[in-house]
């Protein structure tokens, strides 16, 4: 099997699968990352997502070989619960969850999205998440908790 | 041996949470499961020994034990709560162990709304019968009386001398049968119930930390795939799994009967034999599904069914020279359609299996398993480990079923299962279509005086443990030697399952419900949120809605002036006054309305009132839910932030179903495979909502988990009317049905 050198959140790995496997599963089950999460295989409801320098990217349909020297950041990449991210954060704090099995998606997809535009308007937060689906429906929480992650953004910005 | 084998990864778990696990003894909680029948509280009735809900810790923590599970509805956050104000320690002190066969009481499902109410009572019984247990060895201790001392944190003091529950702990023997003689405090004195505590779970959730089933990485653990037939009574005709088998990282491969499964080393390495076994297999398979459409439902009214009287009101006055009514309304099948598909591991050892699983129950869930592998329950530990949210019966139980089957496989190596999507939507058993007839008859008072409601539908629950002669799991029934499939029935009221909601909370002088339970299952059906009653108003509540307007009245004066209960009444005005409900008013704007529903959950759990402002587009067919506004009484409220987020997913899931989701099927096969087949509500979709809480802390708490998705489509189905001037009666509500009927 073909060896790979793979950047993930700020580290090398080595890692050794086929080339044309998704690289969600050698997140998760080679480098024990629980962020990005298995839900259809086909990017369709975005629980695997995760940033390829910087873009959202669903790891589910993304080869192992595509990657090459781009740098990987998976929702453990962002924070974790003694530092966490603003977003994360946010999340929090409008308990903008309940099974919580979507949420890496649409962390890491506003993520993305406040990278590009600090400053998104509630319906282009909409549009971004708009492909990542969310069964619980606490979609109206997650909207508040990126527009709290963006006053807050904001708020740094300005210091 | 079966402790060793398990504890390595229970513990990994636990002590990510701090938890002390030093002084465990295992004890068999099924030992007390099956006490002579006794007046104690909730759960603790079948569970009576003290010890089995609480230990006071050396390290001066609180351990509580809960047979329910957390599904994302934020339940163990409430029990801790609950927890906490009971013992006056506080709440992060508390630690909770949640449902494991070999660790905690039985507390049978988690589901139909009961956790707070069964569940959380039992809780707060044995943690007050605790604290009472202390302050009387406190009182000896210092040499007073028990109405001296004061407890804060632990701390028990008389004003001059004080002792701790930790000190105190060794001379109190909590292995006794609980007697429920210390009550729970009344709300007056709660300090942490009534808080909007954040949920203990989500800080692992939203960083990434291992709390997952599919996070459960245990040493030597390999991954498996199920092949299953390409439709529910499809045969294994032939195949030739040899070159299977050589495949990279293959292990094993599993064919038994029709059931037919593959383990190997890496994961994608068993998604690719899986795929390629499936390439190979063949299978003889027959058109038996009923048709699908709106043929289906009088393809299901000619089936035999069980029928029964639900319930008759007989008013002594027949009714004259009244005006008759009648609608029939119908729902589709509709799937769980969790975002994560179901996941299970297993492994086998010396006789012995331990399986991690998101089942809702894991003493059911053993207890068929046993079925199946054909084995004593005693060789089987299930322990549960959170999942993604379903609120219901999915694939949940069948997954940990195939992965015990898979680890006899492997060599005493753990294996997990995570079903492919195409799996989850094609086998999870669906909530089962309904049809359903109301007829009315109204007199010259405009008051209805008849009310008749007549369901047909499939069963609501097929879980694990619903028939002691068969099982549900659907591996048993694929062996080659196979589990006979288990034979169903329908709950009794006052909850009901096919006819939940289906007998009025109104006064009708006289009613008719009755039911015709199709006991066949063409189709898999099980429990999904709400079972029946998400239907049953749909109908009720559109029906009378129907009759105001067809006798000019207003649609909330028209139900008040048919409704008795105060409680209700009191709601319902309440949410109209919120809403700034207008009676009798014409849509403001063009393709615009606002409908109104009301329903209490089985007639027994929160009240919930709805107002749904909607707008049509004829041109497309769309409907855009803009806002919703919803007031629940719930009785005591223990977490007010975590009910409301349970009312609006609520609100979310039941527009999503209504305006969306029915589960497609051929003549053979589900044609559901993909979220391209079943779309479901998204972010540019879902209304804004307004949750309003009538708190009443004097009262017994009532569930919520269910409350708020009958009132929902009902709301939205008479805002529809409101806007169009037309009926809406058969769900989903897409763009062809809503076009269809704009020009009909």
């Amino acid at each position: 099997m073909p060896q790979y050198k793979i950047h993930v959140n700020g580290a090398f790995h080595d890692v050794q699968t086929e080339s044309d496997t998704p690289i969600l599963y050698v997140l998760r089950n080679d480098l024990a990352l629980n962020g990005p999460k298995y839900g259809c295989g086909v990017a369709q409801c975005g629980a695997c997502t995760i940033l390829v320098d910087g873009r959202a990217t669903r790891s589910c349909v993304t080869p192992i070989s595509a990657i090459g020297k781009k740098k990987m950041t998976t929702l453990e990449g962002l924070g974790n619960p003694d530092h966490l991210d603003p977003l994360q954060k946010a999340f929090l704090d409008e308990q903008a969850a309940q099974c919580g099995y979507c949420s890496n998606g649409m962390i890491i997809t506003a993520k993305a999205l406040l990278n590009k535009n600090p400053h998104p308007s509630e319906t282009e937060i909409r549009q971004a998440l708009n492909a990542h689906l969310c069964r619980c429906g606490t979609h109206n929480r997650v909207i508040r908790a990126v527009q709290r992650a963006a006053g807050r953004l904001n708020e740094g910005l300005v210091k | 041996m079966k402790k060793e084998q398990r504890q390595p990864p229970r513990r990994t778990f636990l002590k990510q949470s701090g938890i002390l696990l030093a002084t465990f003894n295992l004890f068999n909680a099924g030992a007390t499961a099956q006490v002579t029948p006794s007046t104690l509280p909730g759960s603790l009735s079948n569970n009576p020994s003290l010890d089995g809900w609480i230990r006071i810790q050396s390290n001066e923590r609180i351990l509580i034990f809960t047979g329910k599970c957390e599904l994302g509805q934020g339940i163990l956050t409430a029990i801790a709560q609950m927890a906490a104000d009971e013992l006056d320690v506080a709440y992060e002190r508390i630690d909770i162990v949640s449902a494991d066969t070999s660790l905690t009481p039985d507390e049978g499902m988690t589901a139909g709304s009961q956790s707070v109410e069964y569940g959380g009572i039992a809780v707060r019984y044995a943690c007050a019968e605790a604290r009472s247990l202390l302050l009387a060895a406190a009182a000896q201790k210092l040499n007073t009386t028990t109405d001296l001392l004061k407890v804060t944190n632990g701390v028990i003091t008389n004003g001059q001398s004080q002792v701790t529950y930790w000190e105190l702990s060794p001379q109190i023997n909590l292995k006794r049968k609980a007697n429920a003689s210390a009550k729970p405090k009344p709300a007056s004195e709660h300090r942490i119930m009534g808080q909007s505590i954040a949920r203990r779970d989500l800080p692992a959730k939203l960083t990434g930390q291992a709390i997952y089933i599919q996070d459960l990485r245990l040493p030597e653990m390999v991954f498996g795939r199920v092949i299953r037939p390409p439709s529910y009574r499809a045969k294994l005709e032939s195949l030739d799994e040899s070159s299977v088998k050589n495949m990279p990282g293959v292990l094993a491969v599993v064919r038994d009967g029709n059931f037919l499964a593959v383990a190997a080393k890496r994961e994608e390495q068993a998604i690719k034999a899986a795929k390629a076994l499936r390439a190979l297999a063949t299978w003889s398979q027959s058109p038996d599904l009923p048709p699908s459409g709106d043929a289906l439902f009088a393809h299901m009214k000619s089936q035999p069914s069980e029928d029964s009287v639900i319930k008759t009101v007989q008013s002594p006055n027949t009714p004259k020279n009244t005006k008759q009514f009648q609608a029939e309304y119908t729902r589709p099948f509709q799937a769980h359609a969790s975002i994560g598909p179901s996941c299970a591991v297993a492994q086998y050892k010396a006789g012995q299996y331990t399986v991690w699983t998101h089942t809702q129950g894991v003493f059911p869930l053993r207890n068929d398993l046993a079925k199946v592998l054909r084995t004593p329950i005693e060789n089987i530990t299930c322990v549960h480990t959170q999942g993604p949210g379903c609120y219901g019966h999915n694939g949940m139980d069948d997954v940990a079923c195939d992965a015990a089957l898979l680890s006899r496989a492997t060599q005493g190596r753990p294996v997990q299962i995570q079903w492919m999507r195409e799996d989850e939507f094609a086998w999870e058993p669906y909530g089962s279509a309904m049809a359903i007839q109301m007829k009315a008859q109204i007199d010259d008072n405009n008051t209805i005086v008849a009310w008749h409601h007549e369901t047909w539908s499939h069963p609501h629950s097929t879980r694990p443990m619903t028939d002691p002669s068969g099982s549900f799991l659907l591996a048993g029934w694929h062996l080659d030697n196979p589990v006979p499939i288990g034979k169903t029935k329908n709950s009794p009221q006052p909850a009901g399952s096919a006819d939940r909601n289906a007998v009025p909370l109104y006064d009708f002088a006289n009613q008719k419900i009755l039911l015709h339970y199709l006991p066949k299952m063409p189709l898999r059906t099980s429990a999904l949120r709400t079972l029946g009653a998400y239907a049953n108003v749909f109908a009720l509540e559109s029906f009378i809605d129907e009759l105001a307007i067809a006798t000019n009245e207003d649609p909330i004066a028209f139900r008040l002036k048919h409704l008795k209960n105060p409680r209700a009444r009191a709601l319902i005005e309440w949410v109209a006054d919120k809403a700034k409900w207008q009676p009798n008013k014409n849509p403001k704007l063009k393709n615009h309305g606002r409908g109104f529903a009301f329903a209490q959950y089985k007639n027994l759990a929160c009240y919930c009132a709805i107002v749904a402002d909607v707008e049509v587009f004829p041109q497309t067919g769309q409907v855009k839910v803009h806002e919703v506004i919803c007031g629940v009484d719930a009785g005591l409220v223990i977490n007010p932030d975590g009910l409301i987020n349970q009312i609006e997913g609520g609100i979310i899931q039941s527009s999503s179903w209504t305006l969306k989701e029915q589960v497609r099927f051929d003549a053979q096969k589900i044609t559901t495979h993909t979220w391209a087949d079943y779309p479901i509500l998204t972010f540019k979709e879902v209304p804004k909502i307004q949750v309003h809480l009538l708190h009443r802390p004097e009262e017994k708490s009532l569930g919520v988990g269910e409350g708020s998705q009958g009132p929902t489509v009902a709301a939205i189905a008479n805002a529809l009317a409101h806007a169009t001037g037309k009926r809406f009666r058969n769900l989903p509500f897409s763009p062809e049905k809503i076009k269809m009927v704009l020009a009909s």
